[in-house]
């Protein structure tokens, strides 16, 4: 009991892997981690390390390659999309326009976006393609999005009550968030969210509810508000009346109109999809925060790996979900490359077998339908009777 | 210039969130909003390890006076690293620099630089130029330190029949001599300029211990004003003895009379050794590294992908000057521990004395 008493005293400050214990344990261990010892945990965790150091002893200029090849096709496409729209009374152009630019949109915004803004690449010190510079064709500033997804969500992954997309503030997405008749609307909400996913973001990451709470200054929320204006205007610019207005030469202003509202709405179904099959499938987990406090290194990779979900499936699928289909693998090592993801997932998934530990995958449609099958259960209370599994009480 | 700016920020309401010039980088590497290049035109071999890159800059390069350096990135499997460079081209022509494989970095643009390649640029600086007045001039130079006193003859010998050049250059062995058949024929070509290799492997080292050497190589040298470059030694001697001359001056008001104007191509960084580093936070990149107290800060932040400023990488340029938020720094190349929040510090030179917060 000394143990316990002294953990609790001594609270962690950064919970970030680098910073936190190699060895000791947390005040709860996960019920799906609890058949392992520290020392077992530990061991995992250098494993673990040692994938990461494997990796980064690769990392060269094949992949650099890489990104500036996904970069170039996906500006292409971009160019090639809006300029066939710009002739879109032309149904075959408005067709291939239509779809180059999704195409393109859902580059930007996972393989690219996504991954540059957490910083993959900025060991190439290229300033063009790097964390700090980025900006994205995303209704949410960079600056804001980093600070609600890189901070908070990868620091505490799945942690009800401090990882606030577990829900995004709107939907309920954990049995042990506390019911309210509010949440009878979980179905609707998710459908309408799907469709102006970039506006939900945006909004999100505005942290309203922080802001209310006295979390957040009035000095930071004017300044993100005004960030985010700008920015909203420049996206709804471009899209909806710049893009149409030259087509207008064309006699095409309504249809490039239709064409950039299709392509945005298509890269927000598509995203949204991707992104709530990460942490809301059936087999991923949810975690007090006593499953944190005191958290080593080997459990931070635990807490990560059994709260993540992949999606199986080609390499084309992997590359238009920005390789988040190999979510478990994106949360334990989130600034390596996305390209090799899918080697290290070979390695992953043998460690998580060999520790007896879930590691959830499965095909896109089959994961979509458990994230849906999740949002119509949670919209009804009793969530004793309709979770998912028995939740630890602590 | 200016209607293809307003042009340019028409179009970005189309490109948003990129700029015109991304999008033109699909046609032309040299298009860039945020990093100016260069295309590598020619690349000439010189010596068996050095050789001269050409190459075309993109809009945004200011062009060069003689003696200039500039700042050039190249990719080392899939890195950028940043040097500096001498042009070595003659002021008024597209610009080119003379590189001797010495290094990582320079072992790579000698060994694999070839026409057509991008390099990323920084524009030319640098004071080792030219007097603004016309005046007899004596180049002492070693090695590669050449370079920037190639541009100078180029630009001044054909150009000014008025110029008075003499130039002392010491190389190793006439094999490794650079640019020795050119310097022969524009001194056979052109009065105004006097050549004279030193063949250290021959006749020793051009001894600055007195003045002796300099003395019988050009008697009026005290009436000339002096440009050095070569290694560091070299440099230190030419001004210990300057220094020691009674009426001369190193310092640039006394410009009468003779003066020694120096280019320095590296730096001594033993000021650091052995003393213990710290947690370096760069706060604006939320990272932060553990730093031994011998790494430039410099060197760590590039290895923890902060995107650094960065010169000539040996405290002399201040292209790297980085505000300190908190903490102290060391000097390295006198072992000073200094540092106030809010100072600029130089990072090529200075590494952790204890945790340090940059502003980056």
């Amino acid at each position: 009991m000394t143990t316990l008493t002294e953990r609790t005293e001594t609270k962690p400050t950064v919970t970030r892997p680098g910073a936190l214990a190699a060895t000791g344990h947390p005040l709860v261990r996960p019920p799906a981690a609890a058949h392992l010892s520290d020392e077992q945990v530990a061991e995992l965790g250098r494993e673990l390390d040692a994938v990461r150091d494997e990796v980064l002893a690769k990392r060269g200029a094949t992949d650099a390659a890489y990104i500036r090849r996904v970069i170039k096709v996906q500006r292409g496409l971009e160019i090639a999309g809006r300029a066939s729209l710009l002739v879109g009374r032309n149904k075959a152009a408005w067709v291939a326009g239509t779809a180059m630019l999704s195409a393109a949109k859902i580059l930007e915004n996972m393989e690219i976006g996504h991954n540059v803004l957490h910083g993959q690449w900025d060991w190439m010190r290229d300033p063009d393609i790097h964390s700090t510079t980025w900006e994205w064709d995303f209704v949410t500033p960079a600056r804001s999005w980093q600070h609600t997804h890189n901070d908070l969500h990868h620091r505490w992954t799945n942690v009800v009550g401090k990882d606030r997309d577990v829900g995004y503030n709107l939907l309920r997405m954990d049995a042990d968030q506390p019911w309210t008749p509010f949440n009878l609307g979980n179905p609707l909400y998710n459908a309408i969210l799907a469709p102006v996913f970039e506006w939900g973001i945006a909004l999100y990451d505005l942290e309203i509810p922080e802001y209310k709470e006295g979390l957040k200054s009035k000095e930071d929320m004017s300044r993100d508000l005004k960030a985010v204006g700008v920015k909203a205007v420049k996206q709804f610019t471009k899209d909806y009346a710049a893009t149409p207005a030259v087509a207008m030469l064309t006699g095409s202003g309504k249809q490039a109109l239709y064409g950039t509202l299709a392509a945005n709405a298509i890269r927000n179904v598509w995203a949204h999809a991707v992104i709530f099959c990460g942490h809301f499938p059936e087999g991923t987990d949810t975690f007090t925060e006593e499953m944190v406090e005191g958290e080593t290194r080997g459990d931070w990779y635990v807490r990560q790996m059994i709260g993540s979900a992949n999606i199986s499936g080609s390499k084309f699928m992997h590359l238009m979900t920005g390789n988040l289909s190999h979510q478990v693998e994106h949360h334990c090592f989130p600034d390596l490359p996305s390209n090799r993801y899918a080697e290290v997932a070979v390695k992953v998934k043998e460690i998580c077998n060999r520790y007896g530990l879930p590691y959830t995958t499965g095909p896109l449609p089959k994961q979509v339908a458990s994230t849906w099958a999740k949002v119509f259960k949670l919209a009804l209370p009793d969530s004793g009777r309709f979770s998912l599994r028995p939740k630890a009480t602590s | 210039m200016i209607r293809l700016r307003q042009l340019a920020r028409a179009a970005s309401v189309l490109t948003t969130p990129l700029t015109p010039e991304d999008i033109l980088a699909l046609f032309n590497p040299v298009y860039s909003s945020r990093q100016l290049r260069g295309v590598v035109t020619k690349v000439v071999s010189e010596t068996p390890d050095s050789v001269t890159i050409h190459f075309h800059p993109g809009w945004g390069w200011k062009a060069h006076q003689a003696g200039q350096w500039a700042r050039i990135g190249v990719e080392l499997n899939g890195v950028r690293h940043w040097r500096s460079y001498s042009l070595s081209a003659a002021a008024g022509t597209d610009p080119a620099i003379t590189v001797t494989d010495a290094g990582a970095v320079s072992g790579v643009l000698v060994r694999n630089t070839k026409p057509g390649d991008v390099l990323f640029l920084a524009p030319p600086q640098g004071e080792f130029v030219l007097p603004e007045h016309p005046r007899p001039l004596l180049m002492l130079t070693a090695g590669s330190g050449i370079t920037p006193v190639m541009s100078m003859v180029r630009t001044l010998v054909p150009r000014r029949p008025d110029a008075d050049v003499v130039l002392i250059h010491s190389a190793r062995t006439p094999k490794d001599s650079l640019f020795l058949e050119e310097l022969n024929e524009l001194a056979d070509q052109f009065s105004n300029l006097r050549v004279t290799h030193l063949f250290t492997a021959e006749r020793g080292r051009l001894d600055f211990g007195s003045d002796t050497d300099l003395q019988e190589l050009c008697s009026d040298w005290r009436e000339r004003a002096a440009y050095a470059c070569g290694p560091e030694e070299f440099l230190d001697d030419a001004e210990a003895l300057w220094a020691a001359q009674p009426e001369l001056s190193t310092g640039k008001e006394a410009a009468a009379r003779s003066t020694l104007t120096i280019e320095r191509f590296s730096t001594s960084l033993a000021g650091g050794e052995g003393h213990d580093g710290g947690l370096v936070q760069f706060e604006a990149s939320d990272r932060e590294v553990e730093a031994d107290g011998d790494t430039p800060l410099l060197d760590v932040g590039e290895d923890a992908g902060v995107l650094m400023p960065s010169g000539c990488r040996m405290g002399i340029c201040h292209s790297c000057l980085t505000p300190l938020r908190a903490g102290q720094v060391r000097d390295l190349r006198t072992g000073e521990v200094h540092g106030d929040p809010g100072q600029l510090i130089q990072t090529c030179v200075s590494a952790a004395a204890g945790p340090v917060n940059l502003d980056l």
